[in-house]
């Protein structure tokens, strides 16, 4: 059979020194960010402009920037926790509904038990929403290693299961009676609502914390090396010894569970509403998806790339009112600057070489084969 | 009677985005691509479809843009995932953001060209979009309005995936897309060209969801353009297929069931006024509905992944990228 030969040429590479890579990130961004422009000057928008809008929205004002915190840190803890899960590669994209599981787990413990002391009652929340998100995740675990149920459809499938929950319990066990006209569920008490610590309520340090201690857990810890072996050949675990299913479900436990206290957070942190309701996620858990895959897993990448994603969410509203472009274009933008990257990740694992000079020396070296 | 022959048209109607957008994603997983994006896809198709008709009141230029948009947005996609080896997941839900982002912008533009009004079709669309079904035939009583009084997309649609389903299980070509899809080693060693194969189904995969999206703006949207028409149904799509088993013509039927659940929720009502046992129906909370179709799903795969039947599940290589030197 005859093949005809591809001029370009692409092989595996051994894996780049960081430095290297490093570099590749470097320009890779910095193309993804060209391209966005690009299309932000394709619009007709004065791209200075743009730019300007996007700080100015974020960095105006003290109350500006405690928002843009806010936007932020669903995101950055949500992308923590599917991180976890990914390392192994274990592809949850259940993030959206273990967040709404743990919102919903933590405005359970906050409507039965309203009069407990703040700190318990706040702390048994953030075990519901734990447990809650939790054990959304380890259901699709369970039957992932027993039966080896498709972990991807049936997490994207509880997504759904989850936010139509809230919508029931919106319509019915949990609907305010006090709003006549439309259905909401009623704030949470008082006594629920996180406390503050530097003008922004105290996830922020839980947010920070988990970061280096997932880099910890990650890097030096037996868990973290478990988790990147099974990630990378459950049979050489196997042999090695390791229980992988046990190993599997501990690991998408934790993942959905941060994913739940994200959601715990969330409501019972936002300032303005301390509200469950179907927006709680609002794509936050799909987000957090594409920020883990861009930081590479790594937790501090996480946390800077969540940042500028935050960024971007908190000057949309700036950028529609400001230079009448629609919000939805941040959603373009980012989308662009995963394309981008997503593409120039080949470049760092495969090296590609044109083999335009030498058709005659693989004419040779075919004769010499057929030789 | 009539209250049941108008829940079977209602739901018809509400299906035929979904037989769409599941046909379009079978057509994708079956030649081994995961292709979360369909969405994304669907936005872009309504976005275009609905533009293209408003600008024009031309149904057909309509179904051509709109299947040409989600051709483009299926290529990106394409390329990434097939020539450039980038994860199937991450980059079908950048498609999703993509895409979703893509048609809200855009959408909002019309809106603010129109002096911040909805954007509406013109009258001689509005007939061709209509539910004029067959002539002669959609007289008949009964299965006339239950089968032949419907606009013309819903019979595109039907059409579209008994094709391929005919692609799929009849013909040399689409045997050899479920061979990609299922082991493209072999495939490849058999000599199939795998990129190509992979490249034409999933951007004519992605086309059909276009369709799906055009249908969304142009015929539930009732020829008024909403910046958040598609809402969540390219999600079902994703659920169908798996309900269907990665099978067209069982999707015809899922779609139906699928869409019986979205025309319960308005016409629980009707049930329960014409049926006097059918009464508990309205007592069932809206969100129900909307949850059976993924409740069902979930089932579904689990069901399936415990009989460890070989038919009727995912094709094997599906999410998975095929990289020559690795096999």
């Amino acid at each position: 059979m005859k093949k005809r030969e591809s001029i370009i040429h692409i092989s595996k590479r051994p894996p780049l020194s960081n430095w290297k890579m490093a570099t590749y990130y470097g320009l890779a961004i910095l193309c993804a960010v060209l391209i966005s422009s690009l299309f932000v000057i394709l619009t007709g928008t004065d791209i200075v402009k743009f730019y300007q809008f996007v700080i100015d929205g974020s960095f105006k004002s003290d109350l500006s920037m405690r928002g843009l915190v806010r936007n932020i840190l669903p995101l950055l803890i949500t992308s923590l926790g599917v991180a976890v899960a990914f390392k192994m590669k274990f592809w949850n994209i259940g993030a959206e509904g273990q967040l709404i599981m743990g919102a919903v787990g933590a405005t359970f413990v906050a409507f039965t038990f309203p009069n407990l002391p703040h700190g318990l009652l706040i702390l048994l929340m953030a075990l519901a929403g734990i447990l809650a998100g939790g054990i959304w995740g380890l259901l699709v675990a369970f039957f992932n290693c027993k039966f080896g149920t498709n972990e991807t459809l049936l997490t994207l499938m509880l997504n759904y299961v989850a936010l139509y929950i809230v919508q029931w319990l919106r319509d019915g066990p949990w609907r305010d009676p006090a709003a006549k006209g439309f259905q909401k569920i009623p704030s949470l008490p008082k006594n629920a609502w996180l406390d503050q610590v530097g003008g922004i309520d105290i996830t922020w340090i839980i947010a920070l914390g988990l970061v280096v201690l997932l880099f910890v857990y990650f890097k030096y810890t037996k868990q973290g090396y478990e988790i990147s072996v099974v990630g990378d050949s459950k049979g050489t675990a196997h042999y090695a010894g390791m229980n992988v299913n046990g190993i599997v479900m501990r690991t998408v436990f934790i993942s959905a569970a941060i994913c739940g206290l994200a959601g715990m957070l969330h409501v019972s942190g936002d300032a303005t509403t301390h509200q469950l309701t179907m927006g709680v996620a609002n794509g936050v858990g799909f987000t957090a998806i594409i920020v883990a895959w861009l930081a590479k897993l790594n937790p501090f990448g996480v946390l800077v790339v969540s940042f500028f994603f935050g960024l971007l969410e908190k000057s949309s509203g700036a950028i529609e009112s400001g230079l009448h472009l629609s919000k939805a274009f941040t959603d373009v933008y980012q989308g662009i600057i995963l394309f981008v990257i997503l593409g120039f990740d080949f470049f760092i694992r495969y090296r590609v070489s044109l083999r335009l000079g030498s058709k005659k020396k693989n004419k040779e070296l075919k004769g010499e084969a057929e030789q | 009677m009539n209250t049941i022959i108008n829940f079977f048209f209602a739901a018809v109607r509400s299906g035929t985005p979904l037989l769409f957008g599941t046909t379009g994603e079978i057509l994708t997983q079956k030649s081994g691509s995961l292709n979360l994006g369909v969405e994304g896809l669907m936005y872009m198709g309504a976005f275009a479809g609905f533009f293209v008709a408003y600008k024009t009141g031309n149904l057909l230029l309509a179904l051509l843009g709109a299947f040409l948009f989600g051709v483009l947005g299926a290529l990106v996609y394409a390329f990434l995932t097939v020539t450039l080896q980038a994860n199937q997941n991450v980059t079908g839900l950048a498609l999703t953001i993509f895409g979703t982002g893509v048609a809200q912008m855009l959408g909002f533009w019309m809106i603010q060209s129109n002096d911040g009004l909805k954007p509406i079709v013109n009258d001689s669309m509005m007939r061709q979009i209509s539910d004029s079904g067959i002539p002669y035939l959609r007289d008949i009583p009964v299965i006339g309005k239950m089968f032949f009084s419907y606009n013309v997309l819903v019979y595109l649609a039907l059409i579209i995936a008994v094709l391929v389903w005919f692609y799929l299980n009849k013909t040399r070509a689409g045997l050899n897309v479920c061979a990609v899809g299922e082991n493209p080693a072999a495939a490849d060693a058999s000599g199939l060209a795998i990129n190509r194969i992979k490249y034409v189904n999933i951007m004519i995969g992605g086309g059909i969801c276009g369709l799906g999206g055009a249908y969304i703006s142009l015929i539930n949207g009732i020829g008024n353009w909403d910046n958040n028409c598609v809402s969540g149904q390219g999600w079902i799509s994703v659920a169908l297929v798996i309900f269907a088993a990665w099978n067209p013509a069982k999707a015809i039927l899922g779609s139906l069931l699928f869409g019986a659940f979205t025309a319960l929720q308005i016409r629980a009502a009707d049930f329960a006024a014409e049926f006097s046992f059918l009464s508990f129906m309205t007592k069932i909370p809206s969100a129900v509905y909307q949850m059976l179709p993924f409740v069902i799903t979930a089932v579904i795969l689990i069901i399936s992944s415990i009989r460890q039947k070989k038919e009727g599940n995912q094709p094997a290589a599906c999410g998975i990228n095929y990289y020559r030197e690795e096999r």
